[in-house]
């Protein structure tokens, strides 16, 4: 129960029951009122969705999701990789690491990815191809995020951990593989996956560069059949399935990875969200 | 450095454009997801649904889709608002959803007791969440509020597609007339919003420190 409102009484409870009706019926009517338009205007035509039951344009979008899953998956991995070897390289004791580590990370974090995609695919596009384009660009971003996560969450672990690995004698990289890391990742995990989802809506901008994804595929098919609106919707769908799927493996993730008593809280991340 | 001080003026027109998508769908989104976060603590089921179906479906769905659909899509059914319109109701619905979970996580913090004592001296909902809560879930989310605005200002590039010539279009242009200044135009234009994301993340901390609950 809410500390908001107190549990209701019965004149509330009828209250609640009337604000809820008068609710309702305004939320139907607005969501009634955009099918009924997009009804007049014939946009529930069976040959606009003809596409989204044809084996080949079925086919070709399937193509495009793969193509989407696959820019993903090379990318986070690129990205990890980025993220941890830059992450770390911005707690260094070294001035000389640290500096262009941060100034580095600061930068792809503040600069439109977009931008830097089209930049790379305007300059390099001929000779790497969208795909790499696309990656790239995508693993320049993610991985500066995922670098700030990475360092947030070593800097997460209490600081006993690493001083008794030094006090039995490790080396540095030792404590940071064999005590500090492996606390860290779980630690950070709830926000390095909810980056993967934003790599992952992230990589629509492909459409921008045209590199055969889900969204650029569907365009080229809304082209065809002059089917904007059913493709855009369809689009939405499909993106937020795959979503909510990841997000749903990253729940299950964290619950399995938490272990009773676990103390240590998530790490925050300034960058999270709205990707 | 001569192409960024000859261009200047048409550099600065796309700042201009992004600096207005900016704001405008900024405060748009702002009052959208301060009624989304109310919503969704309300005690009426139906506005709680929706606010979570809303925040379900635009936080999984990536922002061009929704600009393809405001650019295109409303036009097929006779709603013709301008090029920076469509921008703009694309840019505030989708970050209306982050903000609204911003300010969502803001609420929760609020200490139980401030609204209990508003509530104990007789406050309707309405009045506990706009005169006690909210005002303090504010101040705990300037931080999150900020990035999400960070994020907003790096999202209105996504509307050079669409018949908007802020800083990104103007940086694809200036790429294609000048070739050989490749790296200048990119940094040159990237400075830029280094500048916009610094000033915004500059204020959040001022703001932050005059403002701060002290607990």
């Amino acid at each position: 129960m809410s500390v908001l409102f107190d549990v209701p009484g019965p004149r509330a409870r009828q209250r609640h029951r009337l604000g809820g009706a008068v609710s309702l019926v305004a939320l139907v009517g607005l969501i009634g009122f955009g099918v009924w338009k997009l009804y007049e205007k014939g946009q529930f035509a069976g040959a606009l969705w003809e596409p989204f039951v044809t084996p080949v344009y079925m086919l070709a979008i399937l193509e495009g999701i793969v193509r989407t899953l696959q820019i993903a998956v090379v990318a986070v991995l690129l990205s990890l990789v980025f993220g941890a070897v830059f992450g770390i390289g911005r707690i260094s004791e070294h001035a000389f690491l640290r500096w262009p580590c941060a100034i580095l990370v600061e930068f792809f974090r503040a600069v439109p990815l977009l931008m830097l995609i089209l930049a790379i695919f305007l300059v390099y596009g001929t000779e790497i191809g969208t795909f790499w384009s696309l990656v790239i660009g995508l693993t320049l971003y993610n991985g500066s995020v995922l670098a700030e996560v990475f360092r947030a969450g070593i800097l997460a672990v209490p600081s006993g951990q690493g001083e008794a690995g030094y006090s039995i004698g490790m080396r540095k990289n030792q404590v940071l593989r064999l005590v500090l890391l492996p606390q860290a990742v779980r630690i950070m995990l709830p926000a390095i996956i909810s980056q993967c989802v934003v790599a992952l809506k992230d990589t629509s901008l492909g459409y921008v560069i045209g590199a055969s994804d889900l969204l650029d595929v569907l365009e080229r098919v809304s082209q065809e059949f002059d089917s904007i609106i059913p493709s855009a919707l369809m689009a939405a769908a499909l993106y937020i399935a795959i979503n909510a799927s990841l997000s749903r493996v990253a729940q299950w993730l964290e619950g399995r990875s938490r272990r009773p008593g676990d103390q240590a809280g998530q790490v925050n991340v300034k960058e999270q969200g709205a990707g | 450095m001569d192409v960024l001080i000859e261009q200047r003026g048409v550099i600065w027109d796309g700042f201009q454009t992004t600096l207005a998508l900016l704001a405008v769908s900024g405060v748009l989104a702002l009052v959208l997801g301060t009624v989304l976060a109310a919503m969704r603590v309300s005690p009426i089921r139906a506005l709680n649904a929706f606010g979570t179906a809303y925040i379900f479906v635009f936080r999984n769905t990536p922002l061009l889709v929704i600009l393809i659909f405001t650019a295109f899509g409303l036009p097929a059914l006779d709603v013709r608002p301008s090029f920076f319109m469509k921008a703009v109701i694309a840019l505030s619905v989708y970050t209306a959803a982050f903000v609204c979970e911003a300010l969502r996580s803001g609420i929760n913090a609020v200490n139980p007791g401030q609204a209990e004592a508003a509530r104990s001296v007789g406050m309707t909902f309405g009045q506990t969440l706009s005169i006690v809560v909210l005002p303090q879930a504010f101040r705990t989310v300037i931080a999150p509020l900020a990035s999400v605005f960070i994020a907003l200002a790096k999202n209105t590039s996504l509307a050079q597609g669409f018949g908007i010539a802020e800083a990104t279009f103007r940086m694809k242009g200036l790429i294609n007339n000048n070739p050989g200044d490749v790296y200048l135009i990119f940094f040159g234009i990237a400075l830029g919003y280094v500048l916009i994301v610094a000033v915004i993340s500059g204020a959040a901390n001022i703001a932050e420190r005059q403002l701060s609950v002290r607990r």
